[in-house]
């Protein structure tokens, strides 16, 4: 529970369903934590907005330190990949290594047996209790990018009381039962910066990672100088700084020579990428080879193309259709039409 | 599911007889005590009656009885009063206090050292917590000769349960000239509160934590002490401690110490019996455990521990969902989880630090309760074992 309006109307829909709930609240490091300091998730003022709903409802409500371990995974992986050049995605860290493995965990040590979060995603069971991740019935609040890592064990304890719902409703069952209807921070957010700047926090705690380097194009002409790989995304155009006659795109970087590498509008885009440490709800891929949308970020368009999932355990995608921004560390995730398959993460673009 | 309330170093229930008495004094007299009128005088014959009751279970004068809003207040109070009349007659002041006070005491003393400048002296304990003679004996030489010296050492600790010998540190101190107070708010209904016979100078209590209402507490002040109130307003108390009385809650305080220290023999044999079972089956059943503070020189309803490699209040949280309400001895519910700074000061390892429970027995508890936490403890401890372990991961 955040005290924010999904995990109020998450929890006040088990208590009428009949579920015996218990509220928990994870105190996540951020930079400004200790004495005095405002983390943005977990603010006394949403700790208390969270108890008092838990009151609100007569459920026990619990936070639960987490600050050392998520620091010690979630945001140190943030920074040795930015660190390595890639540009990864947080949120899939924490769905996988502290909702759904620490504060799971923690349910299952109190005797839960689910763990019912705010996300916006269905899960199907069947009959011999096997479970299918679907998307969101609000298509703009779907959450099922960042629950791709969901394990098939740990789909089976998970609740997603408000994936039936759009935001609208969802808003007025929180008006309806006198919950709070303010939205916190949604899930592509990085809960840990003091201010959202994340190119700063790396300036800060990886210094390293955020150096001037080479603007060079495919064929390694320098035409300037960036300053540093974190401050660009693949597919910017703007604020490259160079002149040349053409509009130019930044296609990707070379942290071995930290080399920030551009080109023009038809260099963009690339048909084929390859992605590692991929999870699979149903345990196995659903054919060696097979169609399916994939997604390349959180708030990206799905698109078509075959998967093939390779004997070392990475998978190759090839679209259908060249893609402007694959970013090595984001996940590419797989749906055949409402079911989410499961994902990986980008190791690069290309063959 | 009944709760098995085990947390009565925290807060206890009002007793139904303390209700009573306070019952009248909200609404039918709750006229101001230092008003001229005779609404008034009903106010103030019931206060008075309630300082000398106390008094009568102190051992000291009526007028001796300072009630306050607390044990904080008392504490605070007892620090900044003397602080503040050495300060405006420019002599030297001396604070000497232990490591492992109550932060009533603790916080203040600091306070008066980084804003007064007070000299502050922080004397080591043992591993049981307690306070060596010969420690306070050192700290006490070489005071400036024109100075004012305090010494304030907590009689039974919150946390650990320990009791320090605080009869004889007090008549140490009183060999060097010091004058000795004692936070005394774990006590009542326990152990002895005669402040004569114990040669004590000044004494804090807190009301709710024996049986009495929350809002209310007394110091004792002897007569000589040096003193200049730090709660300045009207006349109230005899000029040391301003505020409009909290009748209720005065009257409350004395019929529930009239009851706790009528019935402390019998109470803490019946709670020590308790506690040792307890204590016995926490240490044979559950590894890598340890009672902390002293085995026998404790408070009687007071089992605490420290367990390796566990998280206090993910512990706390599998024992409410069992039904058992026990606290860390050092509340925390904010999750942001610090070592306690008495088991640091009693020399425990990082791996212990953060792992200490408390369970503090009182009226309601009965043999059965402590058989049904014998039987969850050892699990519940082992479940948070298995989740220290992610942490690692």
């Amino acid at each position: 529970m955040s005290g924010g309006v999904d995990s109020s109307v998450a929890a006040a829909l088990l208590v009428e369903q009949g579920y015996d709930v218990v509220g928990m609240m994870l105190r996540l490091w951020s930079e400004d934590c200790g004495e005095g300091g405002s983390n943005r998730c977990c603010t006394p003022g949403q700790m208390a907005d969270a108890r008092r709903i838990a009151a609100q409802l007569g459920i026990p409500f619990y936070v639960i330190d987490t600050q050392e371990v998520f620091r010690g995974t979630v945001v140190q992986f943030f920074i040795d990949r930015y660190a390595a050049g890639d540009t990864p995605n947080p949120c899939l860290e924490c769905n996988r290594l502290i909702r759904f493995e620490w504060l799971l965990q923690h349910a299952l040590a109190i005797g839960a047996d689910f763990l019912a979060t705010g996300h916006y995603a269905r899960v199907e069971r069947a009959p011999n209790g096997t479970a299918r991740l679907l998307k969101a019935r609000d298509a703009a609040k779907d959450q099922s990018y960042v629950l791709s890592v969901l394990t098939q064990e740990k789909l089976q304890r998970a609740l997603f009381p408000v994936g039936d719902y759009t935001k609208a409703e969802v808003r007025a069952l929180a008006q309806a039962r006198s919950l709070p209807v303010a939205s916190k921070h949604d899930s592509q957010d990085l809960c840990f910066l003091a201010d959202g700047d994340y190119r700063r926090f790396l300036r800060q705690h990886v210094p390293d990672a955020v150096r001037p380097g080479p603007i060079l194009t495919r064929d390694g002409r320098e035409l300037g100088t960036h300053s540093g790989l974190p401050n660009y995304t693949i597919g910017q155009r703007k604020g490259l700084g160079i002149s040349y006659p053409e509009p130019l795109y930044v296609l990707g970087t070379d942290p071995v020579r930290n080399a920030l590498i551009v080109g023009t509008a038809d260099e963009l885009g690339c048909s084929a990428l390859l992605a590692g440490r991929v999870n699979w709800i149903a345990g196995a891929p659903p054919a060696p080879t097979f169609r399916a949308e994939i997604k390349i970020r959180y708030k990206a368009r799905p698109a078509w193309g075959t998967v093939s999932a390779r004997e070392d355990g990475t998978v190759a995608v090839r679209f259908d259709a060249p893609q402007r921004d694959i970013t090595p560390g984001q996940g590419a995730v797989f749906y055949q039409g409402e079911v989410c398959l499961g994902g990986g993460i980008i190791l690069r673009a290309g063959e | 599911m009944r709760t098995i309330y085990l947390d009565h170093s925290a807060t206890t229930p009002l007793d139904e007889r303390v209700l009573e008495a306070m019952q009248p004094y909200f609404a039918l007299y709750f006229a101001n005590s230092k008003a001229v009128h005779r609404l008034g005088h009903e106010a103030e014959a019931a206060i008075e009656e309630a300082r000398v009751t106390v008094a009568r279970c102190l051992g000291c004068a009526p007028e001796e009885v300072v009630f306050t809003s607390g044990g904080t207040e008392s504490d605070n109070l007892a620090l900044r009063g003397p602080a503040q009349y050495a300060r405006v007659h420019n002599r030297p002041f001396t604070l000497i206090t232990s490591a492992v006070e109550h932060a009533a005491v603790g916080a203040t003393a600091r306070q008066l050292h980084d804003v007064l400048g007070v000299s502050l002296r922080i004397l080591p304990v043992d591993r049981f917590g307690r306070v060596d003679p010969d420690d306070l004996r050192a700290a006490l030489h070489n005071l400036p000769t024109d100075g004012i010296a305090l010494v304030s050492l907590i009689y039974a600790n919150n946390e650990i349960g320990t009791v320090n010998p605080i009869a004889d540190l007090a008549a140490i101190a009183h060999e060097y000239g010091a004058y000795f107070h004692t936070d005394a708010v774990q006590s009542p209904g326990h152990l002895p509160l005669d402040v004569t016979a114990m040669g004590l100078d000044m004494l804090s209590l807190s009301s709710h934590k024996f049986y009495g209402p929350k809002g209310a507490g007394v110091l004792v002040l002897r007569q000589g002490v040096p003193y200049l109130s730090a709660q300045t307003g009207a006349s109230h108390e005899d000029g040391r401690r301003a505020g409009t009385h909290n009748t209720p809650g005065i009257v409350g305080t004395a019929v529930a110490l009239e009851l706790a220290c009528a019935a402390r023999k019998e109470t803490s044999a019946h709670l020590a019996a308790l506690r040792q079972r307890l204590v016995e089956g926490v240490l044979s059943q559950i590894p890598d455990a340890e009672l902390t503070g002293h085995p026998e020189e404790r408070l009687p309803g007071h089992a605490s521990f420290a367990f390796k490699d566990v998280l206090s209040s993910t512990l706390l949280m599998v024992l409410d969902q069992h039904g058992i309400a026990a606290s860390s001895g050092s509340a925390c519910k904010s999750g942001n989880e610090q070592p306690s700074a008495i088991l640091e000061a009693l020399g425990y390892g990082p791996a212990w630090t953060r792992g200490g429970l408390r369970l503090s027995l009182g009226h309601s508890i009965t043999d059965d309760d402590i058989t049904a936490v014998l039987d969850v403890l050892p699990e519940a401890v082992a479940a948070v074992r298995r989740l220290a372990t992610l942490s690692h991961a």
